[in-house]
């Protein structure tokens, strides 16, 4: 069913020739063309808004483009819905998940069939993929009951299962841990060798150069770069990506200064969202340093939280200073409320230890500076926050925890769906403040952030935390270590 | 008294309570609480009124219908209070709860006026007309507009601008617009500002029904509501629960139930009618919610905890 790998030109699983879309007044896309080989691993890089989700919608059916035409097994197709895309052996993963929370992993493999629902028939499908791909799941799972890892691993059982040839991820890695990127790159590599095509579109500069065959590179709706990966660098990505020479300021580091503790933690234990018993945990945050947390996917959460206040440990006392800027890492439901404008958000802060009347124009005076100080674009303080632009959301939310001056600031993977240029932005950010003297506690789940950003690393283990200074392979390193033994993430 | 202004100030009395319910319903969906338990909390109100006035008697002299309409007030929130505790004790969910409760509201309307408080001569299924001198005075001599709808009004500017100018209104708005972001930025007690919510919504739904007890029916029977606690919901929603907006909508609605009934007297056309009307309305102000992308306030996902 998958065409053999061939040496030919007529190796091309996927072609999208002289591709243009407008929306209105704007070209999302001028002229794009892509070639996907069978076997091979195409990445599709570019910044926020450069195009990437919109061609790969068009080679889904979800979107029909104002010319240009798509070729799939050098035939020429017309895509006029997913279902035609499907017809087609072309199969997306989207960025949002789409399963049924309550259903089994059967059950939503099933979803998008035809005719009855049989059990054992789905089950032999996912055994079917399992074999070909090492992508294995227990279809009697409830998906409830999946991580985040395992619902992503869901998403692309159920593309393969119907029939998909060629697959396209629409950043794949932004919601996995380290090693379950590892893990995933595995299976897509297992995948292409046996002819499969895949489609990677990433921001992730690190993850396209160390797993892609073939790259494609999107500025401003142009493909302004084609190339074998082989023939790519960490700066000629970015130089294509930006148009000019990386914006992001060399990675400076500090000496520990003595500015004294910011924080302190003593047999702190705590409560994790799964119930789970961590710590206890005895820890000093030292003031003017950037401190990267590393952790297995949900460890570090309950330590920042209760670093910010905003739990209570079962045990132990926290030291910590009445003003702190919190960060969440899920900008749209805890950083921010989307319906209000940038005003009521500001006003948001602090808002349940106000009393009496709201001063609306002393919020407003503070929208006002924070939107010029930390060079937010929005369309006005009145605007609502679902306006502006993932980076300027971001901005916002940093400008606002840190309009007080904070001596403690505590951030959950700041950068997560940015892109490059917003990203330098929000590190630079987190230097000055630094700078400044305050402590910057930060987790993320990208390792080249943490050794890039931190000036000391923590690594937050199952019962422990321990320090170590800020290397890839010696956090690396330690996050395996301190993985629990077996059992608990058989997958 | 000419026709139309019987007619446009019967409206307004009908009106009335259907805009203190609404701003009951209004408030509650604002801050995130699904209360549709408006009905209950609104007989539960009159019953109390009735039944305080009643055993006054004229003790009380001219303060006799301000104890009245705190009497129901309480009674209402007391109500809601039920709900209200059942979920933050059992995480029951309030718009069960609430719906269950309506049910008890009324059957004990239907114990109270054929047992403890049925009028003297134990004829009719109803309690004593409240004197003279408690009941709510008429503002229109010669028609039936009472103070109550004065009252609607001014409660309804007094809501928005609780709602938009004050700390603690800022926080009923922020917990219902977003939980989670209501407690990860502003340390907003949430489970507090929910508690609130739904005793400050009774109360309101309380009010509603002791000013129609006080204004225009004098007395406590069953079925004294057309279901104003219902409807409530619908005159909630159509101002797209803006508290100044309820006004507008309650008036409307008061015309058309008004109108109808009177289309049924002189023409044969079934009040129904009127419901129908009512229903594609509902349908109507939904979708355009739900096209333009917001959905219905209190139905975005409920956080996962």
């Amino acid at each position: 069913m998958i065409r053999p790998t061939a040496d030919s030109a007529n190796d091309a699983a996927l072609e999208l020739h002289g591709i243009t879309k407008r929306f209105g007044a704007i070209t999302a896309l001028d002229n794009v063309s892509l070639r996907v080989r069978h076997g091979s691993i195409h990445a599709l890089l570019g910044e926020n808004g450069a195009g990437k989700t919109t061609l790969m919608r068009i080679a889904f059916g979800m979107l029909q483009p104002d010319s240009g035409s798509i070729r799939v097994n050098t035939q020429p197709v017309s895509l006029s819905s997913p279902a035609d895309a499907i017809a087609a052996r072309i199969g997306m993963v989207h960025q949002q998940f789409s399963l049924v929370p309550a259903m089994s992993v059967a059950e939503n493999v099933a979803l998008g069939g035809k005719g009855l629902y049989r059990y054992d028939e789905v089950a032999k499908q996912i055994a079917d993929v399992a074999r070909r791909t090492g992508l294995e799941l227990d279809p009697s799972a409830r998906v409830s009951d999946l991580t985040s890892a395992e619902r992503q691993k869901l998403e692309i059982i159920r593309t393969l299962a119907h029939g998909a040839d060629i697959l396209i991820l629409d950043e794949p890695t932004a919601v996995l841990t380290p090693q379950d990127i590892g893990e995933l790159f595995d299976q897509l590599r297992a995948f292409a060798d046996r002819g499969g095509a895949v489609v990677l579109i990433t921001h992730k500069l690190q993850d396209a150069l160390a797993h892609g065959d073939d790259v494609t590179i999107l500025r401003h709706g142009r493909a302004v770069a084609h190339a074998r990966m082989t023939e790519m660098t960490v700066p000629l990505l970015t130089a294509s990506m930006l148009g000019a020479a990386p914006v992001s300021s060399l990675s400076e580091k500090k000496p520990p200064g003595d500015f004294g503790i910011a924080a302190s933690l003593r047999g702190v234990t705590l409560r994790d969202r799964h119930g789970a018993i961590r710590g206890p945990i005895d820890l000093d945050v030292p003031r003017g340093q950037i401190l990267g947390v590393a952790a297995l996917e949900g460890a570090a959460g309950a330590l920042l939280r209760a670093l910010s206040g905003r739990l209570r440990p079962e045990a132990g006392s926290i030291d910590a200073p009445s003003l702190i800027g919190f960060v969440p890492e899920n900008r749209q439901e805890e950083a921010l409320i989307p319906d209000f404008s940038l005003t009521e958000n500001v006003a948001l802060k602090d808002a349940g230890r106000r009393t009496g009347l709201l001063d609306w124009s002393y919020m407003r005076d503070r929208a006002m500076n924070m939107i010029d100080a930390f060079d937010v674009h929005a369309p006005g303080i009145q605007a609502p926050a679902r306006d502006l632009s993932g980076g300027n959301q971001q901005r916002f939310v940093l400008a606002r925890e840190l309009h007080d001056g904070p001596p403690l600031l505590v951030l959950e993977n700041p950068t997560q769906g940015l892109d490059v240029n917003a990203t330098a932005a929000i590190h630079d950010r987190m230097r000055a403040t630094r700078d400044a003297g305050t402590s910057v506690v930060f987790y993320s789940s990208d390792l080249d952030e943490l050794a890039e950003v931190s000036d000391r690393v923590l690594v937050v283990g199952s019962t422990h935390v321990t320090f170590c200074e800020p290397d890839r392979e010696v956090i690396g390193g330690l996050l395996l270590g301190s993985r629990p033994p077996a059992s608990t993430h058989d997958s | 008294m000419t026709a139309e202004l019987a007619f446009i100030t019967d409206a307004l009395v009908r009106a009335t309570p259907l805009i203190i319910a609404g701003l009951a319903v209004a408030l509650a969906f604002r801050g995130g609480v699904f209360n549709i338990g408006a009905e209950g909390q609104l007989l539960v109100g009159a019953t109390a009124s009735a039944a305080v006035t009643l055993v006054t008697g004229e003790t009380l002299g001219g303060f006799s219908v301000v104890v009245a309409l705190l009497a129901g007030m309480i009674a209402g929130a007391f109500w809601a209070g039920i709900a209200a505790g059942l979920k933050a004790r059992f995480h029951v969910l309030e718009i069960i709860s609430t719906i269950m409760l309506n049910f008890v509201a009324i059957h004990l309307v239907s114990y109270l006026v054929r047992g403890p408080l049925q009028e003297p001569t134990r004829i009719y299924p109803q309690t004593e007309t409240i004197p003279a001198m408690s009941r709510l005075p008429i503002v229109l001599p010669g028609t039936r507009l009472h103070l109550g709808f004065i009252i609607a009004a001014a409660a309804a500017c007094v809501l928005a601008w609780f709602l938009a100018q004050t700390a603690p209104g800022f926080r009923i708005r922020a917990v219902g617009a977003s939980f989670r972001a209501a407690w990860s930025v502003g340390l907003i007690n949430t489970g507090k500002t929910s508690m609130w919510v739904f005793l400050a919504s009774g109360a309101l739904a309380g009010l509603a029904g002791s000013v129609e007890v006080s204004g225009v029916t004098f007395a406590l029977y069953e079925n004294l509501s057309p279901g104003y606690g219902y409807t409530a919901i619908a005159v909630a929603l159509i101002a797209g629960l803006n508290p100044v907006g309820v006004i507008a909508s309650g008036v409307f609605f008061g015309f058309l139930e008004t109108g109808a009934i009177a289309l049924q007297r002189e023409f044969a056309i079934p009040a129904s009618l009127a419901s129908v009307a009512e229903a594609v309305l509902i349908l109507a102000a939904l979708s355009i919610a739900v096209t333009r992308g917001h959905g219905l306030p209190g139905t975005r996902r409920a956080p996962v905890q």
